[in-house]
């Protein structure tokens, strides 16, 4: 049951052809998410983000994968480094800029900020930072659709190699398999869970190794790669949605970046950057996109422009919006209002 | 005809499976043809198959299946097996559930029932009562049936409710408590119900307790004391309106619980009537909980751990005293 896939990008490709059909549309997701990422740090360096910046420098191209290949109906339960696979699972820029500036109008309505946010009527789940949590949840949104007669429709979570350690991930993944539903999670291994490297967070030879443990298939990639995440995430997608157990993929790349923009990650060590998985995925699709002259210059140019006007498109519409207020809120956490206790 | 209170649960588990589609039951050993733990879920799945599921022993993934279950509009019932052990579930119940509607804008209905409370010989990690905690967090509904008739509307009501509810029910009252019938409809989520009239004094109380309560205002009685007992029926919320009108009545108040000392439920009722209401009071309030300490095994000592009739009818008569 357990297999990997290590192929590199041109391994099967012709070339002039790229390494998979939608490389393409992935590569203009990862370099709006750069582009907007890069943007929302400006503005917390300035001091115009209260609370946290969370990038995903680095694993773009795994976390593009993940939303690429969802279809309407199925389920997205994105991690704090997801902006890629978000954006191409369908969530508009404007929900991202609105959360991180505190826009009443966002889908948070400043109630919760940065990457805590979803639309679970539109299945983007929304996070919690407790890690492992919404593997579970994910579980039971593709029971109820069972429940319903709904078909063909898979569930993709997102968990790091951190929260691979979690007791709920545990939980989560055990249970997907008992209840065998169409779930791929993939795990990407930045190689460190904020300060801590891989060897103070796991002693088990691979990660993917564990998939046989729950029940899942598993497959490892190299997660700088986008042709190779493209072709192992949809392959894992395309899989659990024709009834195949749970799938595992774990990506290897390095954050680039720290945990948080508060974080200048010196811990980061010299011997690490220089591995292959430190390759800046970005750049590696780029350079494949050169190298295969699949676009010329003056349009990836063209590219980079039309996303920097959308960011700052994003980013201007929000600023013009308002914040919430105390005195205004309404500060109810339930629905069935008549429940409500009241401490007045 | 005669039903327990066990059985009132069990019953209104089979009305909510026959009546709505959206609602299937999970947890540790309630399905197959065991029925749970304590049976509270006999016969079941056999009635209603595929919707009465045995888990593994993951209480975190069984209460987030349900979550998400319940985000994409099922109606899921989870029993943990004792409400002990939804301390593994404390995370995907306060962090996840009960954020959900405030953050999202989307309610999570699940209902998680919590055998709960005290039984001879059960120790400390099978006698729990957590309806304090689950209270203490925003985003729940915390429901404490003290009768039978209670159990089977207030467990029907609670799967109807968007939001997500606790039903904590008494593992002491599944097999003492019984009714002749059981009810169409009951009162109103989040209402009290004055269980007892009475003119000197007012005892507050919910869930296994309640009873107690009641039994110890039939001492009281006896001594020529008309205790008024209120039952709270939901802790959270919590119906301030009706203990301080049995307070205006009565003058005196004495909150019983068997949650641990520490705050809580007892604390919250004499913080608010105290707060909202200190000019109704002839007394300083009073309350009784279980001992500050992990719930012991041996039944004399687990007797004298919580609250029982004997000792709410002393402090109720120290009170009166005053």
């Amino acid at each position: 049951m357990l297999q990997t896939a290590q192929r590199t990008a041109k391994s099967k490709t012709k070339k002039t052809a790229p390494p998979h059909d939608r490389f393409l549309e992935a590569f203009r997701w990862m370099l709006l998410t750069r582009t907007l990422e890069e943007k929302l740090v400006s503005l917390y360096r300035g001091g115009l983000i209260t609370g946290g910046v969370y990038i995903g420098k680095g694993q773009e191209a795994v976390s593009v994968a993940c939303g690429l290949f969802l279809q309407q109906g199925d389920i997205f339960a994105p991690l704090i480094r997801d902006q890629a696979g978000r954006s191409a699972f369908g969530e508009p820029l404007i929900d991202v800029t609105r959360t991180y500036l505190g826009s009443r109008l966002g889908p948070m309505r400043g109630r919760d900020g940065n990457i805590h946010r979803g639309h679970p009527r539109k299945n983007e789940l929304a996070m919690i930072s407790h890690l492992g949590a919404m593997i579970s949840v994910t579980v039971g949104t593709l029971m109820a659709k069972r429940f319903k007669g709904e078909k063909n429709f898979v569930g993709l979570a997102c968990i790091g190699e951190g929260g691979m350690q979690t007791g709920s991930l545990h939980e989560g993944m055990n249970i997907a398999a008992v209840e065998q539903v169409p779930l791929v999670v993939v795990a990407t291994n930045n190689h460190y869970a904020y300060s801590t490297p891989n060897d103070r967070e796991f002693a088990c030879h691979d990660l993917v190794d564990r998939a046989i443990g729950y029940g899942f298939e598993g497959y490892s990639l190299d997660g700088t790669d986008l042709g190779t995440c493209l072709d192992v995430i949809g392959g894992a997608v395309k899989r659990a949605r024709a009834g195949r157990p749970p799938q595992l993929v774990v990506a290897s790349v390095l954050r680039l970046s720290g945990h948080g923009e508060h974080d200048d990650a010196s811990y980061v060590t010299e011997e690490i950057k220089r591995q292959p998985f430190a390759r800046d995925c970005l750049k590696v699709a780029e350079q494949t996109i050169i190298d295969l002259n699949l676009v010329d210059a003056e349009t990836l140019a063209e590219w980079r422009k039309k996303a920097a006007a959308q960011v700052d498109e994003a980013i201007a519409d929000a600023q013009k919006e308002p914040a919430p207020e105390g005195d205004k809120e309404d500060w109810c956490a339930l629905s069935t209002r008549d429940l409500v206790d009241s401490f007045e | 005809m005669s039903i327990t209170y066990l059985e009132a649960i069990r019953e209104a588990q089979a009305k909510l499976l026959r009546v709505d589609e959206r609602v299937f039951i999970y947890g540790q050993d309630v399905g197959g043809t065991f029925g749970g733990a304590f049976k509270a879920t006999k016969g079941l799945a056999k009635e209603f198959p595929g919707r009465v599921l045995n888990t593994p022993i993951s209480e975190d993934a069984i209460v987030g299946t349900a979550i998400g279950a319940a985000i994409q509009g099922m109606r899921p019932i989870v029993e943990m097996q004792f409400a002990d052990f939804s301390s593994i579930a404390l995370n995907q119940i306060l962090n996840n559930a009960g954020t959900h509607y405030w953050r999202t804008n989307v309610p999570v209905p699940i209902t998680i029932r919590l055998p709960s409370g005290g039984t001879k010989g059960s120790g400390p990690f099978h006698s729990q009562s957590m309806e304090s905690i689950y209270a203490h967090y925003p985003g729940l509904i915390v429901m404490t049936p003290a009768t039978v008739e209670d159990a089977y509307t207030m467990l029907i009501e609670a799967v109807a409710i968007d939001d997500p509810v606790i039903y904590c029910e008494h593992k002491y009252l599944y097999y003492h408590l019984k009714a002749d019938k059981l009810p169409e409809k009951g009162l109103p989520t989040g209402r009290a119900r004055i269980a007892r009239e009475g003119r000197d004094l007012t005892i507050v109380s919910y869930s296994a307790m309640m009873q107690e309560s009641l039994a110890a205002a039939e001492e009281l009685a006896r001594e020529g004391f008309e205790a008024e007992v209120v039952d709270l029926r939901t802790v959270k919320p919590l119906d301030a309106d009706t203990v301080l009108a049995s307070v205006a009545r009565t003058g005196r108040l004495l909150c019983a619980g068997e949650s641990f000392p520490w705050g809580g439920a007892t604390a919250e009722v004499i913080a608010r009537v105290t707060s909202q209401g200190f000019h109704l009071l002839d007394a300083a309030p009073q309350r009784l909980n279980a001992k500050d300490t992990p719930i012991p095994y041996h039944p004399n000592l687990w007797s004298a751990h919580r609250p029982n009739a004997q000792n709410i009818a002393a402090k109720a008569r120290a009170l009166l005293r005053e």
